[in-house]
């Protein structure tokens, strides 16, 4: 971590909870510099993609302070400018891919973001080949099978350049050939990213500091760090320590 | 399941120009639509046959196609002769068929299988998203176009959503009957398919906005005009003064 700097994503005491259900997300903080890569590792309904729904400014915090590059992000035109620099790859692929093709698709970001058709259009190939998709630009995107569809995704966001990803559990799902082109592509982005997971060895191989989720907070310290070595063992998904 | 049974995308008709097509195919229907006379309305169906034939499609696929719609007309025929007012050609008991209803239905038939026919040959045998991608062409106002596309588009995810919860009765042994249990299961399987499709939709337009969505959408597609382009809308052009010619002079 890059303590020198000053953090590109600064969550202080951020509070929220969902209309008539308890606080999920509770007074967390939270720091993330350039060039970080951690793994976040917590059991369901910790609120994890509510935290990054609040990074997107999907969601509004009830309460807390929120810096995004520097900058306070609390409305909507904040957000905006925001969401060109951080992609978010949703957990569910057929809610990220909804143009009729995959070339449309990748190029639906840079166009939004002003550039040409020609330029979205090269841009595109471009990635899709970076990702080992070369050929797939007039595949109909809903006749993609899983693993494709994933990785097409992680292509529309690739397109906008962005500078930091948020990953929310992209191997659900997934067949090993795919998992392993994750594992073989996302430390070789040369990106920051947050990458919500509940395997422990793919975020080992994937991450550089791995974190996890407790009644609405992040915990840093050295104690709840869930391993840092690679091991297998049953009921290993679930987190747990060893004395 | 949407299929597209007549897509080939090798066939000849898919060198034609899609927007060519799109524009060919609805003035043919119309000029077939608004004809009554035997002479224009028999050469329009030996013309859609004609289309059919060399399009290259699967002919068995569209006799198919052709016998559901058949199957509605013949229910034409068994009302309209009996009903139509006019000079009576045959009795039988009670009921008398008539010289108009024979004639009206005749030209039901003809003009709904010339129409379908051509309609086969011309837009079924391109994608759903060529077609899209066609009526933008056509300058079709682009959100028109994009609820099209975004049909197409989410439809097979709602139905797998659909059959899942389906799955779901089944496999706690649900059997329909004409019971209250049955009438409420399917309400809230009605329901349950609304609701996901909504947060769906929630879901589908934060993934947009998080790609810098700001109201508008783009079209990338360039369709090429090949010298079959051009042979086609000379053919066609003339086949449309010649069927206005038929039924007018």
């Amino acid at each position: 971590m890059n303590k020198n700097s000053s953090p590109i994503i600064n969550l202080e005491k951020i509070t929220f909870g969902y209309p008539g259900g308890p606080t999920v997300i509770d007074k967390l903080d939270m720091k993330f510099y350039q060039g970080d890569q951690t793994g976040l590792i917590a059991p369901n309904g910790s609120g994890k993609t509510t935290l990054f729904h609040i990074i997107m400014g999907l969601i509004k915090p009830s309460d807390g302070k929120m810096e995004i590059f520097g900058k306070p992000a609390i409305k909507e035109e904040e957000f905006s400018n925001i969401r060109g620099k951080i992609g978010l790859l949703f957990q569910d692929a057929d809610d990220q891919l909804f143009c009729p093709t995959v070339l449309e698709d990748v190029a639906f970001g840079p166009l939004n973001m002003g550039k040409s058709k020609e330029e979205a259009i090269d841009i595109s190939r471009k990635t899709l080949d970076s990702l080992g998709l070369a050929g797939f630009e007039d595949r109909i995107t809903y006749k993609l099978s899983g693993g494709e569809k994933r990785l097409v995704s992680l292509a529309t966001l690739l397109s906008m350049k962005p500078e930091i990803l948020l990953l929310d559990e992209p191997l659900t799902g997934l067949d090993t050939e795919t998992r392993l082109k994750l594992i073989d592509i996302l430390p070789n982005l040369d990106l920051s990213y947050i990458l919500i997971s509940h395997e422990i060895d793919f975020l080992t191989a994937t991450t550089k500091q791995i974190y996890t989720m407790k009644d609405g907070k992040i915990l840093l310290d050295d104690q709840s760090y869930i391993h840092k070595h690679e091991h297998v063992h049953q009921f290993g998904r679930i987190p747990h320590k060893h004395n | 399941m949407i299929s597209e049974p007549f897509v080939i995308e090798k066939s000849r008709i898919n060198r034609v120009n899609p927007t060519t097509r799109v524009v060919f195919a609805t003035a043919y229907s119309f000029i077939v639509a608004l004809s009554y006379r035997f002479p224009s309305l028999f050469t329009a169906v030996f013309l859609s046959g004609l289309m059919v034939c060399l399009s290259g499609l699967n002919l068995f696929a569209v006799a198919k196609r052709l016998a559901v719609v058949n199957g509605l007309i013949l229910f034409i025929w068994l009302i309209l002769p009996f009903t139509y007012s006019g000079e009576p050609v045959l009795d039988i008991g009670p009921f008398a068929i008539t010289r108009p209803g024979i004639i009206l239905s005749a030209q039901i038939t003809l003009k709904s299988n010339a129409i379908l026919l051509a309609v086969i040959a011309l837009i079924s045998s391109m994608s759903l998203v060529t077609l899209g991608h066609a009526l933008s062409r056509l300058r079709i106002p682009e959100k028109i176009v994009f609820l099209f596309l975004m049909t197409v588009r989410y439809i097979f995810v709602i139905e797998s959503e659909y059959l899942r919860l389906v799955r779901a009765m089944k496999i706690r042994s649900f059997k329909p009957g004409t019971n209250m249990h049955t009438y409420k299961t399917y309400a809230y399987l009605i329901g349950m398919i609304f609701v996901r499709a909504s947060a769906r939709a929630q879901r589908v337009h934060q993934a947009m906005m998080c790609r810098g969505f700001k109201g508008k959408f783009y079209s990338l597609y360039k369709f090429s005009s090949t010298r079959l382009s051009w042979i086609f809308s000379t053919v066609m052009t003339a086949s449309l003064i010649g069927l206005v010619f038929l039924e007018i002079v």
